[in-house]
């Protein structure tokens, strides 16, 4: 019984702290336009516009913040008590971030040994290791060098400092991705969201030059313009590379990047949780046995 | 004679307090709450102890030796979320303790001292929570430290020299946060011999108990009765600690502060840790920066002074119906200002936040007081009437 009620409580507790909290109407209407595939979504800039203003009214204030609309739950793979990341995904990610995202963003917190039998062999990522120049130094004549990656390497940033960034970026600094799922309200949901959500402003919104329109950016205008189009890159186990697919690798490979321990984090939960709920019952149990005389004492008044 | 280890100087004082402490029988779970919360200070300490032998107070550093111990320290990211969300539970386990003094009474004479030396615990532990939550020098860590420490800005004439006095600068820099870590590395062991005195002072009078009436024979030994029990106590606190540890370790926290501090950015909200909302709450209803203040400041003042405004001399609420509706109406409110802390400063949320405020103060000034002699006088007349 016990462990029934601890299941329930943690289920309950899962219910309380999943993204899903909105369970307006709002949610269900965002749900339906989120999933018409992004490519024919671009038309529908207006109907977008006019269900974000309708639900802001519908919906509430805990739905919509006034200049962005929140992602929604997508129900991750990973996103159960007992799930682990999808692997293939986590290797496809990879792909997508190497092709397409460290263009621009760094994972500086990664190192090359960090894929290993995560994503890759040993033997495959000491190749995609040795495909990076890293810089090391300084030598015996004082000189900086560049050589090959090793797998005790971190994976090299595109770019010196944050200044080189800027300056090459229109003045917008592309944050660093390998903290990016935690450090988002909304997580891994809102990368895919964001990724998958360019669509033309809606009518009366103002977009500078340079910026583009996503409804799911805080303030609507982003720096990063689209950079998921459906066949862009060919993946090597022939999943078909649309623009959702890649943003949803790429999410959980960024989701796996921020938090590398997840799960074994969960199992290890589920095993310490366990021995608690044992160590519950049998001191439930001692604690009886030795309140017993005290709790079947009896007082016999003789009046 | 052979040597009896409870006969002896040191060993007797463990036994007198922890193994044949005389107990009321009737302590329900709601005295579980102390010994838990000395269980989460231990808790903290020793997993603060390993996190600072990988940590580094430095602005370039701070922020990438947490990462190291997330990712590099072997089981280093369990140390850390142990530690993050061990203040939380702390403070779970420090408001229900709180919560409990208030409804059964255990603020009342004789245990006056108890109760303040409690309220400076938990003072102490504010202070140590905040400065804990400065050293990962994310973007809530900054304007967090930045914003707490303004407040002293507030105080007339030197509030500036008093604020650049403890940034050690002329903003929130590397020097605040090489003396926060300092500090809170300092203040548990502060707080440990602050619960030595709250226990001292405890044990001289015996533990209130559910029905607040004082009786002095018919005690049951602490061990193994309230062993047990509160043994089965902490099982349950473990049991949620872990439940938030292991799948939702940063609920609690805020998104932010994965986020490497920037002064040059200020984040849409500046919210506190959740324990702190209620205060913030406040703080943010008085529209009046120095006022502000000093209602937060005068909220857990209030708390401290709560002897003395009492006027009641039954304790527990079971036979204070009046006291009883005032005192759930306080919790809820309590709860409901720290809903209202981390909301946006906007309608109706300013507007509420202001009646759950006045009611807070209402409660400690008028109604503690007040309801202490109503109660008493119809008492009277019931039983003159009889």
């Amino acid at each position: 019984m016990l462990t029934c009620a601890s299941i329930l409580c943690m289920h309950s507790l899962w219910l309380l702290t999943s993204r899903v909290r909105m369970f307006s109407r709002a949610a269900a209407a965002f749900k339906r336009v989120r999933f018409i595939p992004p490519s024919a979504q671009d038309g529908k800039g207006k109907l977008m516009g006019a269900l974000v203003a309708g639900t802001a009214v519908a919906g509430g204030v805990a739905v919509c913040s006034a200049d962005h609309v929140p992602s929604i739950d997508y129900g991750w793979n990973h996103h159960g008590l007992l799930a682990s990341y999808d692997y293939p995904a986590v290797r496809r990610g990879f792909q997508v971030y190497r092709e397409v995202c460290a263009s621009c963003h760094a994972l500086e917190h990664t190192y090359f040994r960090n894929l290993v039998g995560v994503t890759h062999t040993e033997e495959e990522v000491k190749k995609i290791a040795e495909s990076y120049d890293v810089v090391d130094g300084p030598n015996a004549e004082g000189e900086m060098f560049e050589r090959p990656g090793k797998l005790s390497d971190k994976i090299p940033g595109p770019y010196a400092n944050k200044e080189a960034a800027r300056a090459a970026n229109n003045g917008a600094y592309p944050p660093d991705l390998s903290l990016i799922t935690k450090a988002r309200p909304g997580g891994v949901d809102y990368i895919f969201a964001l990724l998958t959500g360019y669509i033309d402003p809606p009518e009366g919104k103002a977009i500078l030059s340079g910026l583009n329109y996503n409804p799911y950016f805080p303030g609507g205008a982003i720096a990063m313009a689209r950079q998921l189009q459906d066949g862009q890159l060919e993946y090597e186990d022939g999943t078909p590379a649309t623009t959702s697919q890649m943003s949803k690798d790429v999410a959980t490979f960024l989701a796996w990047a921020a938090e590398p321990e997840h799960d074994y984090r969960k199992k290890a939960g589920v095993q310490w949780i366990g021995a608690l709920l044992v160590a519950l019952a049998l001191t439930g149990f001692y604690k009886r046995f030795r309140w017993s005389p005290l709790k079947t004492a009896k007082f016999h008044y003789v009046a | 004679m052979c040597w009896r280890w409870n006969k002896h100087l040191l060993t007797g004082i463990l036994d007198s307090h922890i193994i044949d402490y005389p107990t009321p029988k009737n302590l329900n779970y709601m005295w579980s709450f102390g010994s838990t919360a000395g269980i989460c200070l231990g808790i903290q300490m020793l997993t603060g102890i390993f996190l600072a032998m990988h940590y580094c107070p430095k602005m370039e550093y701070a922020f990438y030796s947490i990462e190291h111990i997330m990712r590099n320290v072997k089981y280093g990211w369990l140390i850390r979320y142990i530690h993050a969300n061990g203040a939380s539970m702390f403070f779970i386990v420090v408001y229900s303790h709180i919560f409990r003094g208030l409804y059964y009474g255990s603020y009342m004479y004789p245990r006056h001292y108890l109760w303040m030396s409690g309220v400076v615990i938990f003072i102490l532990m504010m202070a140590t929570a905040f400065m804990g939550y400065v050293l990962p020098w994310g973007q809530m860590s900054f304007w967090g430290a930045t914003v707490i420490t303004n407040l002293f800005s507030t105080i007339p004439f030197v509030g500036r020299d008093i604020v650049e006095w403890l940034w050690g600068g002329f903003s929130v820099n590397n020097p605040t946060l090489n003396r926060f870590f300092s500090l809170h590395y300092t203040l548990p062991f502060v707080i440990a011999g602050a619960a030595i005195v709250h226990l001292a002072l405890l044990h001289d009078v015996g533990s209130n108990n559910p029905l607040g009436v004082e009786y002095y024979g018919d005690k049951i030994s602490f061990y193994p009765y309230f062993y047990v029990k509160d043994l089965f106590s902490l099982f349950i606190l473990l049991i949620v600690f872990s439940v938030f540890l292991y799948f939702f370790p940063n609920e609690l926290n805020h998104p932010d502060n994965y986020v490497p501090a920037d002064p040059l950015t200020t984040p849409a909200h500046i919210v506190p840790e959740w324990y702190f909302l209620p205060f913030y709450a406040i703080l943010r209803s008085v529209p009046h920066k120095l006022g502000g203040v000093l209602a937060m400041g005068g909220a857990i003042v209030l708390l401290l002074i709560l002897p003395y405004l009492n006027t009641s001399r039954v304790r527990s609420t079971y036979f204070r119906p009046l006291y009883a509706q005032a005192f759930w109406f306080l919790f809820f409110d309590f709860l409901f200002l720290g809903w209202i802390g981390q909301k946006e400063v906007a309608e109706p949320y300013t507007y509420l936040g202001i009646i759950a405020t006045l009611y807070y103060f209402f409660f400690f000034l008028v109604l503690v007081p007040l309801l202490g002699i109503l109660e008493e006088k119809l008492i009277c007349y019931d039983v003159e009437k009889i």
